[in-house]
């Protein structure tokens, strides 16, 4: 383990992005800042701590606390240097006799009505007031506390109507009324950081208090969604972690990174020993600049779970019970029935499933066992599931199967498109970036079957919601390009500059076509023509625009088609290569985009090389010491289709749950069950494992050395922060089994695996351990050519050279409503939890969603009779479930929602085995259902309950 | 229409040929050749070989089901060493 003296100091205020410097003197000695920049941070940067309470640097000033006080030569007064910028020549005094006098008079104040109970107290050792009352010498309190805040009784006893309780509400965080010194950090925080506008300042004066929502709420019922940024910025005990309430202040931090989204937020595991104390976001961190979300900020408690299976496991049948076995008889057991499998039905019958979740040198070393050891390239990963069609389709418009842009680039952002994505609830922190630049004025349009909370929350307000029929997204999407051509608003300079010329114009003739006009396409999407015209004439001529789109594109079976005709929208206006602008899809998976680098699939080699080319299959063949395969190997679903046609045998699956994750469930299950050998590699016996001989225990990212790469292809170090549970880290284990089968492997350190990654890939070529120390992270392309990575891509020219527009023709999906079957279902994420929730529903978030829902319009609710709160049967032609209603005009008529992440839902039962044309991506937002009133679980449910129960017996060494 | 197969069952070549239409059906828009091209590719660089062999078993028995354009494509779709 590696301890990390970072200094994370506050400076007070905000930094100033102005490039005019200001030089002026502060106690005599002379800094030098960018013009904008406080006092109070300017002397912060020479090393002069100025007093303060109200003011941290996550938040605009606001001048309230009177501690920061200055003297200025020449100027009356005694100004706050937080509220007061810099300007050249200033002479400022931060320690005069006045300010000195001043400022222990205000910290009287203060503490004339806080409890002083600081030994027993839980910001004790990390409160600032303590802090400053120390700093000011404040040695007496001449006020006697009449009226107060924190005495539950006054000196009669009668009870203090002042008085309030603690609200222990949030499972997370508790509020301490009596501790508040009423600062507005935390409200301040709500609005600037999260953009929730959860919190304010009820009452005036001494009646002053933070409220969470109206007087009846507490946080819990309130719009909090339990960031943590309140309690980050709270300077006393008021907002705090209850974990630091129970365990105590901690030692040391560790720089990691989070493993729930494709955000990649950095945090500080704030340890005591190995105690983890609490999770706190790292404001070094480029891709959350400080911010986080309820899950990485709070949603680690799945670690240490009762759940958690710490040994290998076997069984001969999948009926049979458990058998706790030491790591060699699991390994041995493993590798002869892999081996034999081999042997029988030969070196394609079996393959690996690597994860979205592990790092890039566990999933390197996944494809690595099948390529190199099994000798075949049956690999496949969970991008195939979401993000498989961005690969397609950005691979071939641009040349790179990747985000353009790094998510700083949104701060230069005028106009923002977002398409099938709920960022507010799948990629939160970015969201609250987001929501940041569109209060600064920035413009919106959201392309989505449902009313987001993006398309209107407090101070935001979509200008266009185009909410159309799901399934239709490339009708829209090519319509929105006929009005960008037809109306001439298209970059003509920028298309002959960086575009192949004379596709463009078989693109201009193709999209110009009467049937994709808006007015044609309306009857498909069923949005109005004239707002899809507007939102093109605003993204084409709003300044910079950006389409930051999610799987609502690409889980359809023309995703691949629909994200080309986002790269083709791109192209068109010449929004590309620069701040601001760009084409950015936001990944679902923490590694998604690691894992796609990582060679993940089936029909390329690391660096996204096809396995047909000989140089590259050389590159690895003569490091390797093998022949590569150089026939594409099978997808996931082709896996599945073959295992039940009998030629697919053996899988090792690593970090991932295809039963509960992939469509049509029953498949799925057919396809496993049908397997000889099924290896599952995870924390928690997940809903795969109910087909599986094996059982290999898996390590957190607490537990573990290596790197994750986020949405904006940046490079983020895993720390080990503890050891493993289950006694090794994951890479360690997939070693082990290839081991077993003779690979002679020797890594000793995931930056070993990394060194052999940048050897092998020209985008990973500068990519070492040593490097990320150093600049923390870093975006590949990672090379001689940029040595400190590359923000922002395709700024000279498109990777493959010239753009390359291609038509997207509209072919609906042969997924239709009917008689029968007459609602769509689509399906997404909600906050609190994460995809299948094997992490999320082994916390605390539960409170907030302890089962999915059905949100149903209230039209089509009343013409079947279902009632709020009431189960329904939900069924397609795959097969049926059941879950409670929730009656919702967020979904317009003919179109229901539930979200997917308890495995008692079972919602992928109802999805069907349609699937991208290009990728097999699977379409899981279309799906044609009906929805009946029901009184409970249905048959499946029940079925499928008493088998995992059955399956999931373990029977432990001892007996 | 013999051409609009729908998915319905689980019979690898019902799926295989269904699959096979599905990229017919993006590759149509593109001029004549390119899109041959662009399908057979496709197929060349992304079906794992007991794919194209069920593919090659269909097209053999009179390529029934599946678009013109993939037929067309055939021959330059690699067909699999017999395993």
């Amino acid at each position: 383990m590696k301890d990390f003296i970072i200094p994370d100091r506050d400076f007070g205020t905000p930094v100033s992005k102005s490039k005019r410097m200001i030089t002026l003197s502060i106690d005599g000695f002379e800094v030098t800042v960018p013009e904008g920049t406080s006092i109070m941070r300017a002397a912060a940067e020479a090393g002069i701590q100025v007093p303060k309470l109200c003011a941290t640097d996550s938040v605009e000033a606001f001048g309230s606390c009177r501690l920061c006080l200055v003297e200025i030569e020449g100027r009356n007064g005694t100004p706050a240097s937080c509220t007061t910028p810099v300007a050249a020549g200033l002479k400022v005094h931060t320690q005069t006799t006045k300010v000195k006098q001043l400022r222990r008079g205000v910290m009287e104040l203060y503490i004339s009505d806080h409890p002083l109970d600081c030994l027993t107290c839980s910001a004790n050792g990390d409160c600032e007031l303590q802090d400053m009352a120390g700093a000011v010498g404040l040695r007496n309190v001449r006020y006697e506390a009449v009226d107060t805040h924190f005495r539950a009784k006054d000196t009669s006893g009668k009870s203090n109507p002042q008085y309030l309780a603690r609200d222990d509400s949030n499972p997370y965080f508790s509020y301490d009324p009596q501790k508040c010194i009423v600062c507005s950090r935390c409200v301040r925080a709500c609005e600037e950081v999260q953009g929730t506008f959860a919190l304010t300042i009820s009452g005036r004066g001494f009646d002053s208090r933070v409220s969470a929502g109206v007087a009846a709420d507490d946080f819990l019922a309130s719009d909090c969604v339990s960031c943590g940024a309140c309690v980050a910025a709270c300077p006393t005990a008021t907002l705090q972690e209850k974990s630091v309430i129970e365990i105590g202040t901690p030692s040391h931090s560790v720089i990691t990174t989070c493993a729930y989204c494709g955000v990649g937020c950095s945090f500080k595991a704030e340890m005591r020993g190995d105690e983890l104390v609490k999770m706190t976001p790292y404001k070094q961190g480029k891709a959350n600049r400080g911010h986080s979300c309820v899950k990485g900020r709070f949603a680690y408690g799945y670690a240490s779970h009762k759940d958690r299976i710490l040994n290998p496991m076997i069984r001969a049948d999948i009926k049979d019970p458990w058998q706790e076995v030491t790591w060699p008889e699991a390994m041995e057991f493993a590798s002869r029935r892999m081996a034999d499998l081999i042997e029988k039905h030969g070196r394609h019958s079996v393959g690996v499933i690597t994860s979205s979740r592990c790092t890039n040198e566990e999933t390197y070393l996944v494809q690595k066992l099948t390529r190199a050891v099994f000798m075949n390239n049956n690999t496949d990963t969970c991008a195939r599931v979401c993000h498989s069609p961005t690969g397609y389709g950005l691979g071939q418009t641009y040349g790179t199967s990747a985000g353009t842009q790094d998510f700083d680039s949104v701060e230069h952002t005028d106009v923002v498109m977002i398409i099938g994505a709920n960022p507010t609830d799948g990629h939160p922190v970015f969201a609250s970036r987001l929501k940041k630049r569109l209060r600064q004025g920035a413009k919106l349009i959201v392309v989505d079957p449902r009313r987001t909370d993006i398309v209107e929350s407090p101070h935001v307000k979509a200008q266009h919601h185009l909410a159309l029929t799901p399934g239709t997204n490339v009708a829209m999407v090519t319509a929105l390009a006929h009005v960008i051509v037809t109306e001439g608003l298209f970059n003509e300079a920028f298309i002959r500059e960086r575009c192949d010329w004379d596709e463009f114009q078989d693109y201009a003739e193709f999209v110009s076509e009467p049937q994709n006009s808006p007015e044609a396409a309306s009857f498909l999407t069923g949005v109005d023509a004239a707002e899809v015209r507007a939102a093109a004439r605003l993204y084409a001529l709003g300044g910079n625009a950006a389409i930051y789109y999610g799987l609502g594109v690409t889980e359809h079976s023309q995703g691949s088609t629909a994200v080309i005709g986002i790269a083709n929208l791109a192209m068109l206006t010449g929004n590309m290569g620069r701040p601001g602008v760009g084409v950015n899809p936001l990944r679902g998976q923490n590694n998604v985009q690691g894992a796609c680098d990582m060679g993940s699939f089936p029909h390329e080699l690391p660096g996204y090389r096809h396995v047909k080319n000989d140089d590259v299959r050389l590159i690895f063949e003569d490091l390797w010491g093998v022949k590569i395969d150089n026939e594409p190997g099978l997808r996931i679903p082709n896996m599945l289709d073959a295992a039940v046609e009998g030629t697919f045998k053996g899988l090792y699956c690593q970090g991932e749950d295809i039963l509960q994750s992939d469509p049509d469930t029953k498949h799925v299950s057919a396809g496993l069950a049908a397997m000889e050998c099924v290896i599952v590699h995870d924390l928690f016996l997940n809903e795969t494992a109910n087909y599986a001989h094996v059982f290999l225990p898996g390590s957190t990212f607490l537990e573990k050395n290596g790197t994750f790469t986020n949405a904006e292809r940046r490079i983020n170090r895993v720390r080990r922060v503890m050891s493993p549970r289950n006694g090794y880290e994951d890479w360690e284990v997939t070693q082990m089994l290839a081991n077993a089968m003779g690979a002679e492997w020797i890594y000793t350190h995931p930056s070993e695996i990394m060194d052999e990654i940048a050897m092998t890939t020209p985008s990973f070529a500068g990519v070492n351990y040593a490097l990320l120390e150093t600049l923390g992270s870093v975006q590949w392309p990672c090379n001689d050519a940029a040595p400190q990575g590359t923000p922002l891509m395709h700024v000279d020219g498109f990777v493959r050279g010239k753009g390359r527009f291609i038509n997207t023709e509209y072919v609906a999906t042969d997924e239709r409503t009917g008689p029968r079957f007459p609602l769509l279902l689509t399906t997404g994420r909600i906050l609190s939890q994460y995809n299948v929730g094997a992490q999320t529903r082994r916390t605390e978030n539960v409170v907030w969603h302890a089962e999915d829902v059905l949100e149903i319009h209230p039209h089509d609710a009343e013409v079947r009779g279902v009632k709020d709160g009431q189960f329904v049967r939900l069924a397609s032609r795959s097969g049926d479930t059941a879950l409670r209603a929730k009656i919702s005009d967020r979904v317009n008529p003919g179109v229901v929602y539930t979200t997917f992440h308890h495995p008692d839902t079972q919602a992928n039962v109802i999805t069907t085995e349609y699937s991208d044309w290009a990728t097999n991506c699977p379409e899981y937002k279309v799906t044609a259902v009906q929805v009946s009133p029901s009184n409970g679980p249905s048959e499946w449910q029940e079925e499928y309950s008493e088998q995992s129960r059955l399956s999931r017996r373990i029977q432990s060494a001892a007996e | 229409m013999s051409h609009d197969v729908t998915l319905t069952s689980h019979d690898p070549h019902t799926k295989l040929i269904y699959m096979a239409n599905q990229i017919a059906k993006f590759m149509e828009s593109k001029p004549h050749d390119e899109g041959v091209a662009g399908l057979s590719s496709h197929i060349n660089d992304f079906w794992e070989p007991r794919m194209r062999k069920r593919l090659f078993e269909v097209l053999d028995a009179g390529g029934q089901g599946l678009r013109p354009l993939v037929i067309e494509a055939a021959a330059s779709i690699r067909r699999p060493f017999p395993a």
